[in-house]
């Protein structure tokens, strides 16, 4: 076997331009699957990074009832709002979840002095901080205390403060949002985008606060989160419970679990990917077809050395092998070249753009040069039988 | 392999090809021996069945009626691989266009038929490069044959020819692309392989020159047999 590769590879380095072009067209398929393999295994990888760094075992309660517990819009017409009173409930009676916060989502104008920025005002209670993996730098986040007594304190982003503050230090500052006058009493630490959400963008305060400033008698929706991965059905039945309770039985809300969005968003780019593993094997077929067509025109050209290989006493096993290992040379080789270009690339991107999402898994590796391994074994096939079929004394006679 | 009975045995052989709807009969029941040692030369203008007869004789094809023995083989009654073994093992082909590989060199090519006997690498280059001292192109041996001349081409076939020292060397117009002088050495080279190796110099050939230095001719007309004997004059 050795002995046949070795001769493969002597047949090959005898037309190298030849060889080489045709190693062109499995380089150029394996380097599209592995790139675009990579960026949608890379786009997966991200949205699951991002989602669980916002906390895995995350739940919400959203008010009204959807049925399917995907990622939808939020239901509208409520019937029955989320209250405070709810958030209190199952912070009392909550066995399988850890914290509760209420959630008051809204947008306003912060102004310091003369500078103001329009952002995102999310009204929360402090179990907030731990249940987001969101903490504060310096100064405190909203405590209970503040929900209570409805304080009008405010948490700022990393990029309000630079934006109103500079390197000035906001603890303490008075600050107008959306016309109410708030006191800085912290300042979050820098998160960065998610999803295209800029994390550092948006400013903190005591939900009751926010109810008062957006004139509202309800809340946006419950955040919680199970006490570990395996109780998360538990929590969600506990917490349709517990709700369903104060409800009279009636089921007017929604509980989202973050294992369900993972499984969307999974589904999704899983999709994406074979899509993409598709489109770029399309070019490895093209790449099959290269390597048959010049194998055939080798095995014609060589018709005599195949004619006297039979002479001297190889069987047409061997020359099988002989021309089957040639094309397996070629696209393993190719393959070899596709993968390692490919590799290169990521590692660029890797080093130069770092916030593009590409991942060289081994899966794909594997299956890139595997697959190229197989199109050099298919498109050997057909020409290396004709080339052991062929009669020998056809062959010698061959001008 | 019976040591006793002749090297070759041809019986009313017969090899007939369909062309169409025609049967085009190339050889018509011809029979004759050849022993071990001995030097033939095939004759007959062109059209008379001798290159039908070199394939029959070098086992790369089979007889439709008739029967040929090498070695006690009946070659008809073999298949494909059994008869590349028999070719691999008793016989070493000279052709009139060398047919060597090109861009292997000198010991490369000499060593090929060892390649199908299954012989590893290095004794393989040791045993090709003993052919080649015997045929006196040792040192040649890296050569690839683009950097030799006709004649040392043809010697380089004759060493791979030998180099599994086979029983019969079957040689097809050996001396058909080469000169006058050229060729002339190229026939000592047999004669002398004859005498010193014992083995059986069987030479298809429309050269009469060639044909009245081997010691028995067999002449074919039209797919018969008309001579078999020592060369007549004047052919």
């Amino acid at each position: 076997m050795l002995e046949h590769m070795i001769s493969a590879l002597l047949a090959l380095s005898a037309n190298k331009l030849r060889a080489a072009l045709t190693m062109l067209g499995v380089v150029i398929g394996v380097l599209a699957v592995t790139l675009l393999v990579s960026v949608g295994d890379g786009a997966r990888a991200y949205l699951n990074n991002t989602l669980s760094g916002i906390g895995s075992n995350l739940l919400s309660v959203v008010p009204g009832r959807t049925e399917t517990r995907g990622f939808g819009p939020p239901a509208q017409g409520l019937e029955r709002p989320l209250t405070m009173d709810d958030a209190h409930a199952l912070e009392r009676q909550g066995t399988t979840i850890r914290g509760v916060s209420p959630m008051v989502q809204g947008g306003g104008t912060v102004r310091f002095r003369n500078r103001q920025r329009d952002t995102m005002v999310l009204g929360v209670g402090p179990a907030f901080s731990d249940l987001r993996n969101m903490h504060v730098d310096s100064g405190e986040f909203v405590r209970e205390e503040d929900v209570g007594s409805r304080r009008r304190v405010v948490v700022l982003g990393r990029r309000v403060v630079r934006e109103l503050f500079g390197d000035e230090s906001p603890l303490g500052q008075p600050v107008r949002i959306a016309g109410g006058r708030f006191r800085v009493i912290g300042v979050m630490e820098p998160k960065g985008r998610s999803l295209g959400f800029d994390l550092d963008d948006l400013v903190f305060i005591p939900a009751t606060a926010a109810m008062d400033l957006f004139g509202l008698d309800h809340i946006s929706q419950l955040v919680t989160a199970a006490r570990s991965k395996e109780e998360t059905p538990a929590a969600i039945a506990e917490i349709e419970e517990v709700l369903a309770r104060r409800r009279n039985g009636e089921r007017s809300f929604t509980v989202q679990s973050q294992e369900d969005l993972l499984k969307t968003f999974g589904a999704i780019t899983g999709a994406m990917t074979m899509v993409l593993l598709a489109i770029a094997s399309i070019s490895l077929v093209v790449g099959g077809i290269g390597i048959m067509n010049i194998m055939l025109v080798s095995v014609r050209e060589r018709t005599r050395e195949i004619g006297v290989r039979r002479a001297v006493g190889a069987t047409q096993r061997d020359i099988l092998w002989q021309f089957l290992l040639e094309s397996v040379v070629i696209s393993t080789i190719g393959g070899a070249v596709g993968l390692g270009t490919g590799a290169t690339i990521i590692f660029l991107v890797h080093r130069y753009a770092p916030d593009v999402p590409v991942v060289l898994s081994p899966w794909i590796a594997a299956v890139a040069f595997g697959s190229a391994f197989a199109t050099g074994v298919v498109s050997g096939v057909v020409p290396a039988r004709r080339a052991a079929r062929l009669d020998p004394v056809e062959a010698l006679r061959y001008e | 392999m019976s040591e006793t009975g002749p090297l070759m045995e041809v019986s009313a052989l017969e090899r007939s090809f369909t062309l169409g709807e025609e049967e085009v009969r190339a050889l018509r029941g011809v029979t004759f021996s050849i022993d071990r040692g001995e030097y033939v030369a095939i004759i007959g203008p062109s059209g008379s069945g001798k290159s039908t007869m070199m394939y029959q004789l070098g086992c790369l094809d089979t007889p439709s009626r008739g029967t040929y023995r090498l070695a006690g083989y009946d070659v008809g009654s073999l298949d494909d691989d059994e008869l590349a073994a028999l070719r691999n093992r008793f016989i070493g082909f000279v052709f009139q266009s060398f047919n060597l590989l090109a861009r292997t060199t000198a010991v490369d090519n000499v060593a090929l038929p060892l390649r199908y006997a299954g012989v590893g690498m290095r004794e393989r280059r040791a045993r090709a490069r003993e052919a080649l001292d015997r045929v006196g192109l040792g040192h040649r041996w890296d050569h690839p044959p683009d950097r030799l001349s006709g004649g040392e081409r043809q010697r380089v076939a004759i060493a791979r020819a030998i180099v599994s020292k086979p029983a019969l060397l079957l040689c097809d117009e050996p001396t058909g692309n080469l000169d006058q002088k050229v060729g002339q050495e190229i026939v000592r080279l047999f004669e002398s392989l004859n005498a010193d190796l014992g083995v059986t110099v069987v030479i298809v050939t429309h050269d009469p020159s060639m044909a009245r230095r081997a010691r028995r001719n067999i002449k074919l007309v039209d797919g018969s047999l008309v001579h078999d004997g020592p060369p007549q004059e004047g052919v």
